[in-house]
């Protein structure tokens, strides 16, 4: 038997539609599996997920807070995918902005009002994320690098780095030997919305930006030139476009955004600098396949970010009600992403099975 | 194993989706024999050793070694009747030895110590073909000439009687260039035989015993070597059916748009490839380039439309100094480009037609103003350019890819053309064109010079140069050998010059 892969020609919105439900099927049927496997029933199990963090007041209010940072990361991702660079290092800009926003907080905030120190700290963390990106751009664009590998490894110098500060220099007086920066002074935290753990602006914030994003790549010269480059860098080339100064850019705000996420855990969840562990949980990671079940548009990052904060949110609760191990969050995630990706190729290349004639 | 003492390929007839690639082909190659197979590009030379190759099925005919069918089905198949072929681009494992590489496939080792064996054999060969090469280097440390070693005792070591080579020296330096024919001679001289792809005239001169010309899928000629001269074969590769040229209106040049001073530009390898080149188009003007590819048109192409370094010499935009500007600066100032490869450089495929339809210009007014882009009015310009240039798409929401490649070319050329550049630099725009659309391409060259542009058009194609030029340069190995007036020129003055042989012309004038 011969199997050919043939290039795809044409793709309708509703086979479009079609393959991303069946990818998200096709993972949800090899999650059910693995808890088949665990001798769980799976459709109870996943329909606990589902209903612990969608079908009660408290649950959704919990998806919501986590829905933030992977909304901010995954629009971020996208658009960097968008321009073909495999950004694996949001984990580490979110944790550099959340420095930068630590260092402002603590050394301007008391001084300050909430309404000059916040922006303030916004303006650090989007700085302290979007340097952090830039280090991966430059190394690809001037000297080859691959970006997987330096996103990659930057995760772990950015953490090692927060593990330095917290136990080193910036650990905190009040603390009493726990690796903890003091906390941010009140006017430097933000406000929750009543009695739940979502700040409003936060959540603003990454709506709007998710939006912002969108537009940036759809109607923009800039997302214009990214889109360009990352299909077609030759044609880029021939069409005059800076790949240094269009690449830079993109990674300067991809990580930027990021770096947002990383203001807003500090600023509104944990109101110090702690463990890289505790402030950022993995959303880095997470945003990734956020982004690509967004079908790589920032805005759809707002729906697919709602999507996987409601698997964590479920998986915390199975994991406490079913007494399963905390990694099966991950197993679900990693399932459905490979399920994503499969599900791209599908949509894009035709694979015939056939059998040999002679 | 019997050796190859004759192999023939007779009545060879291949079709690609209505072009005849191959028409009623005959070749016949014996032991010892170093065969040059030169033509344009797409002449067919390709297809036929792909045949041969065992990589296509033809239509119709066959395959003889020794008097007896082949059936060739795949490469494995040509190899094992001991047929070779050396592609362009080296198929070569960059981070693998010699060694390793020359081992890879090669069933013929012994499972225990198969290094030792394989390294016995590889310094057998090498001595007795003049191949030195040390197997224990890792292929991205050898250069081109030692890479190409290194293929051709792949091939020998798999028992190739007859290697086929496409364009062997495009790659090499002049003395590894004739360190190569030696290894050629020293092959023939053990009886082998050698099918030689080139373009280059001098060289089949000098290294083949025999000949043959194709042009347009049919041989248009073969011969001994000794029977013949460099430009009876430029003769036989451009044909003699010259039609007459467009009507147009007499207009003087006008003043000069694009001068080109003592233009030195290097290949992709980094050897000089276009040298002291000097020129000037001028309003009202269309200047064709002729020659064989090769000669340094691309390049030249690319340095001037800051795609890629000029070392020497300078480039001057309507009296302006360009040289080395970027290429954004360089189109701002009014120069449009139909690049060679027109689906790698020109499109971009997951991109949709209408987003296709401003690639360079989209940072133009009205295309786009403070940094946002008009899709409505960008939309309506895809839509006047499938209208105007006969787009053949579904609609201009489908990416690019989805069309067919000479809808995509008529899509750069309309997006080109309908600027009104001051300059236009047109790379073999109607190749691989259907004959209706290559009129229409022509007509538009010659509009855009009568609306006051200046026209630079490289072609292979020299009916077509005939047709629409002021004024045709040929160019070879990198310096123009003349320039003459299409209205008032002898056809063999060009093929000499394409041939290396400058002509004392009675039509020049610059």
């Amino acid at each position: 038997m011969t199997v050919t892969i043939l290039p795809r020609e044409k793709t309708s919105a509703l086979f479009n539609a079609l393959i991303l439900f069946g990818s998200l099927l096709a993972g949800l049927v090899a999650v059910g599996v693995v808890f088949l496997a665990k001798g769980i029933n799976p459709f109870f199990a996943i329909g606990e997920i589902f209903t612990a963090s969608f079908g009660s007041a408290f649950g959704f209010q919990e998806t919501l807070t986590k829905a933030i940072p992977l909304i901010l990361i995954g629009s971020g991702l996208a658009l960097a995918y968008r321009a073909k660079f495999w950004n694996i290092g949001a984990e580490s800009q979110l944790l550099l902005g959340a420095v930068f926003a630590t260092w402002i907080g603590l050394k301007f905030g008391p001084g300050l009002p909430a309404w000059a120190i916040l922006p303030l700290m916004f303006l650090a963390g989007f700085i302290g994320g979007g340097l952090w990106g830039l280090i991966p751009a430059i190394f690809k664009v001037k000297f080859g690098i691959n970006e997987v590998i330096s996103t990659l490894m930057l995760n772990y110098i950015a953490a090692e780095f927060v593990k330095f500060l917290v136990v080193g220099p910036w650990k905190g007086e009040t603390k009493y030997g726990y690796p903890y920066t003091d906390d941010l002074p009140t006017q430097a935290i933000l406000k929750h919305l009543g009695s739940t753990r979502i700040s409003l602006l936060m959540l603003v914030i990454a709506v709007c930006t998710a939006l912002v994003l969108a537009f940036l790549v759809y109607r923009t010269r800039f997302g214009y030139e990214i889109r360009v480059i990352g299909e077609n860098p030759e044609a880029g080339r021939y069409a005059g476009i800076d790949f240094f100064r269009t690449s830079l850019i993109m990674m300067f705000i991809s990580g930027g955004v990021a770096g947002l996420a990383g203001v807003g855990e500090l600023s509104s969840i944990h109101h110090h600098l702690s463990y890289p562990e505790t402030i950022s949980a993995g959303y880095g990671f997470t945003a990734i396949i956020v982004a690509w079940l967004g079908r790589l548009n920032p805005g759809f990052s707002i729906l697919s970010g709602l999507f996987f904060a409601g698997i964590i949110v479920g998986g915390d609760a199975i994991q406490m009600s079913m007494g399963l191990p905390a990694t099966t969050v991950n197993v679900f995630n990693g399932l459905i992403l490979i399920f994503l990706i499969t599900g791209d190729f599908l949509l894009n290349h035709r694979v015939r099975f056939q059998r040999r004639v002679l | 194993m019997k050796r190859i003492e004759k192999l023939e390929m007779k009545g060879i007839c291949k079709s690609f989706v209505g072009v005849k690639a191959n028409r009623n082909v005959d070749l016949t190659i014996e032991k010892g024999d170093i065969l040059g197979l030169l033509g344009e590009n797409g002449a067919g030379k390709t297809t036929l050793m792909n045949i041969l190759y065992g990589l296509y099925m033809p239509d119709e005919g066959q395959v003889l070694v020794n008097g007896e069918p082949l059936h060739l089905k795949s490469p494995k198949d040509s190899m094992k009747a001991g047929i070779g072929m050396i592609h362009q681009h080296f198929m070569l494992i960059q981070k693998h030895t010699v060694l390793e590489n020359i081992a890879l496939g090669y069933a013929e080792a012994p499972f225990l110590f198969p290094q030792k064996y394989m390294r016995k054999r590889i310094e057998e060969y090498s001595r007795k073909f003049g191949l030195e090469v040390d197997p224990d280097k890792k292929i991205w440390e050898l250069s081109a000439g030692e890479q190409q070693r290194v293929e051709i005792l792949k091939a020998l070591l798999r028992n190739a009687d007859l290697l086929i080579m496409d364009e062997p020296t495009s790659v090499l330096t002049p003395p590894e260039a004739d360190e190569l024919f030696e290894i050629l001679r020293k092959m023939i001289g053990e009886g082998h035989s050698v099918i030689l792809i080139s373009h280059k005239l001098e060289e089949i001169i000098s290294i083949c015993n025999r000949v043959m010309v194709m042009r347009k899928g049919e041989v248009t000629g073969a011969a001994e070597i000794k029977d013949v001269t460099k430009v009876d074969l430029a003769r036989m590769m451009i044909g003699r059916e010259i039609s007459a040229s467009y009507e147009k209106a007499a207009l003087e040049p006008g003043d000069p748009v694009l001068e080109i001073a003592s233009l030195s530009v290097n290949s992709d390898q980094g050897l000089p490839i276009v040298k002291d080149f000097s020129m000037t188009v001028r309003r009202n003007e269309i200047l064709g380039i002729a020659g064989v590819s090769g000669n340094g048109q691309r390049e030249m192409v690319e340095a001037v439309t800051g795609l890629r370094r000029a070392e020497k010499g300078t480039v001057k935009l309507q009296g302006r100094e360009v040289t080395n500007k970027s290429a954004r600066t360089i189109h701002n100032l009014g120069i449009n480009h139909v690049p060679e490869e027109r689906i790698k450089f020109g499109t971009v495929a997951n991109l949709q037609l209408f987003e296709n339809s401003v690639l360079k210009k989209h940072h133009e007014k009205p295309y786009s103003t403070n940094m946002l882009m008009n899709y409505p009015l960008i939309k309506n310009h895809a839509d006047s350019i499938i209208e105007k240039y006969h787009v053949d798409a579904a609609s201009i929401n489908v990416p690019v890819k989805n069309l067919s490649g000479g809808n995509m070319q008529k899509l750069i050329l309309g997006r080109e053309i309908a600027s009104e550049p001051s300059l236009l630099i047109a790379a073999h725009p109607t190749y691989g064109l259907d004959v209706g659309a290559a009129e229409y391409i022509r007509k538009e060259l010659i509009h855009a010079r009568d609306r006051g542009g200046a026209v630079l058009l490289v072609s292979e194609d020299l009916e077509e140069l005939f047709q629409v030029c002021d004024k045709i340069a040929v160019m070879f190995e990198g310096r123009i050998m003349g320039i003459v007036d299409p209205s008032d020129c002898d056809i063999d003055d060009i093929g000499l010059m394409m041939a290396g042989t400058s002509v004392g012309l009675k039509g020049e004038k610059n």
